[in-house]
């Protein structure tokens, strides 16, 4: 255990001088993408993993990647004062979809489409307001970069990528801190029993619509958070990259394709579909459109067929032997 | 002022009506496999993406003619249903539920990228035009009433294959109890390619109403995919009377508000009635059960 403990520190201490060793804006940029992905994949995992499957997500993306540039645009309001009022919203939407699905026990293939409706939603009402939002074309946050300035602390715009590599790495990090608190917490023993047997858990006196909201409140909040650094950090945000079905596909599917039940397998997915799409956009290049996606969801198939529990899942599970 | 408001207030509502009758046709083929296999084919609108693409293929490239290229876009979608049923549906009927939404979806993906692979991204038009009608001061489109009149026969012929064959009794038999009738001695793995086929024959025939109308290129599945499977939803997914139902309702929901407001929010506010409604009556418009 404690072995294992010193092997992952120093591995973190590794990641985190990766900066410092000069990889260039390239494979920097790669590895912030892949933070920040892993951040999202393992925020929507929190409630995904406990069989509530939201194709919603990109409704919370949307909110905060929009909301804080949004108020930064119109109204000169920082992204450290819009961030809060986005997740305060995510949160306000989270609970009016989650308390009647969960109180009216909306499960299975009901939550997902009623979360995909939500997530379709959020990408209509931003192409709609187009004179506000810049409808499909997208925004970009006003520059508050002076001449030769590399960064804004105000606007939260960084030039430098190793300060974003830090920030994402930093959500990431949270992200697992609040996975392993959940697992910890009693409410993990209570989901469990819930997603396997409501009315059982019921019985024994847990208060399942109010566990599964908490975890869906948290679960919301952060991948919103997740929109606003996305957004800030890219500094173009389009209705279709930060909401609608696509994006809340492509979370569901990323963290699956990782493993859902083991704490690092929503972070190996997205390295692992980041790493699928470079590479194959390298291999092929950009001559024939859509050969990376084709084999994308070629694996994404064989995977739900022959490893359920995503590829982590598995190693994990071969490893650990057949008597778990 | 007021009368051509109110004229075009009621070619919204007809152009509605014509709406719904395509939407009930999308939803059909959907309603009916997971009425029968209780599976939903994420992936139903590349489906039909893929029809349209080889009927356009079909008609402009290789000068098939159109109802010929029709008939090979349904017959190819039928079979490519029951391949779908055969090679990614059957070895994960056993597993979660959510599995089987999701390994459709990875097929979305996948048909989605094949069509870009092989058309690229530009959209295609199949440049044939059928010539509108004009009743009073209202000019209804001639393709959407083609497609209305052709909805209409589908879903009637469906229905009584269903309630007037011995194979469609059998589909209804299986849907009503999937562990007993086995039993009585009915194959169930046929009964489910059977109605596979027959799912991907009705979305080969929505490709060739929906390729008369609009333009294809590889991401128009996501244009109304969701919406279908909204309207299978809310008419309570199975019920095949309950999704023609909301398939007339979502129609109005969006043409009306798409009048009054823009289209994007005539489809928000369907999206919105959607929602609600789950709340109201988890198991669709015409359950007999409120929420609970």
């Amino acid at each position: 255990m404690t072995r294992s403990r010193s092997i992952g520190l120093v591995l973190l201490l590794l990641l985190a001088a990766v900066p410092l060793a000069g990889p260039g804006n390239y494979l920097l940029h790669l590895m912030v993408m892949a933070l920040l992905w892993s951040y999202v994949y393992t925020s929507w995992s929190i409630m995904g993993r406990l069989g509530l499957v939201s194709f919603g997500h990109g409704a919370f993306l949307g909110i905060g990647a929009y909301g804080v540039v949004m108020l930064w645009n119109h109204w000169a309001l920082s992204p450290w004062l819009g961030m809060p009022i986005a997740v305060l919203l995510s949160l306000a939407v989270a609970w009016v979809i989650g308390l009647p699905c969960f109180r009216f026990k909306i499960v299975g293939h009901y939550f997902a489409l009623v979360t995909l409706a939500l997530s379709e939603v959020a990408r209509l009402i931003i192409v709609g307001l187009r004179d506000h939002t810049g409808g499909s074309l997208g925004l970009t946050p006003k520059s508050d970069l002076a001449a030769g300035a590399t960064m804004s602390l105000k606007a939260m715009q960084f030039a430098d990528k190793a300060v974003w590599f830090y920030i994402a790495m930093a959500a990431w990090l949270l992200a697992l801190l609040v996975w392993r608190a959940v697992d910890r917490s009693m409410s993990r023993l209570a989901l469990e029993a819930i997603s396997e047997e409501e009315d059982a858990a019921a019985s024994i006196g847990i208060d399942v619509t109010r566990t599964k909201l908490r975890v869906t409140l948290l679960s919301a909040a952060m991948t919103c958070i997740g929109g606003v650094l996305i957004a800030q950090y890219q500094l173009y945000i389009n209705p279709e990259t930060v909401s609608g079905i696509s994006v809340s596909l492509q979370m569901v599917f990323g963290a699956i394709a990782g493993g859902l039940f083991v704490m690092l397998g929503p972070t190996f997915g997205a390295v692992f579909l980041l790493v699928l799409s470079e590479s194959l956009r390298v291999l092929i290049g950009n001559k024939v459109l859509g050969v990376d996606i084709t084999i994308y969801g070629l694996l994404l198939v064989l995977f739900i067929i022959y490893m359920p529990k995503g590829i982590l899942g598995t190693v994990q599970a071969r490893l650990v032997g057949p008597g778990r | 002022m007021d009368q051509i408001f109110d004229i075009f207030f009621l070619e919204a509502v007809l152009n509605g009506l014509l709406l719904g009758g395509l939407l009930a046709l999308l939803s059909l083929g959907l309603n009916l496999i997971f009425g029968v296999i209780d599976v939903v084919w994420i992936c139903y609108a590349e489906l039909i993406m893929v029809g349209m693409y080889t009927i356009w293929w079909l008609h402009t490239q290789q000068g098939v003619p159109l109802p010929l290229a029709f008939g090979g876009g349904i017959a190819l979608l039928a079979v490519l249903g029951a391949a779908l049923h055969q090679f990614v549906i059957r070895p994960v009927l056993a597993a979660e539920p959510i599995n089987q939404l999701l390994v459709t979806g990875g097929v979305l993906f996948l048909l989605q990228a094949l069509a870009t692979v092989a058309f690229g991204v530009e959209f295609r038009n199949l440049g044939v035009r059928i010539p509108g009608v004009v009743v009073g001061e209202m000019s209804l489109s001639g393709a959407r009433l083609v497609a209305f009149g052709m909805a209409m026969v589908a879903i009637a012929t469906t229905y009584l294959f269903l309630n007037r064959t011995y194979m469609g009794t059998a589909i209804r038999a299986i849907s009503q109890d999937r562990a007993v009738m086995p039993l009585m001695g009915v194959d169930a793995s046929r009964v489910y390619l059977l109605t596979s086929a027959i799912g991907g024959a009705l979305a080969g025939l929505a490709a060739c109403l929906l390729v008369l109308q609009y333009d294809v290129h590889p991401a128009i599945g996501l244009s109304f995919g969701p919406l279908t499977f909204l309207i299978c939803v809310l008419g309570g997914l199975g019920n095949l009377i309950g999704g023609f139902v909301a398939a007339f309702v979502f129609a109005q929901f969006i043409s009306v508000g798409g009048f009054f407001l823009q289209l994007e929010w005539g489809y928000v506010i369907a999206f919105v009635f959607f929602i609600a409604t789950m709340f109201w009556k988890p198991e669709g418009l015409l359950s007999k059960r409120a929420g609970r």
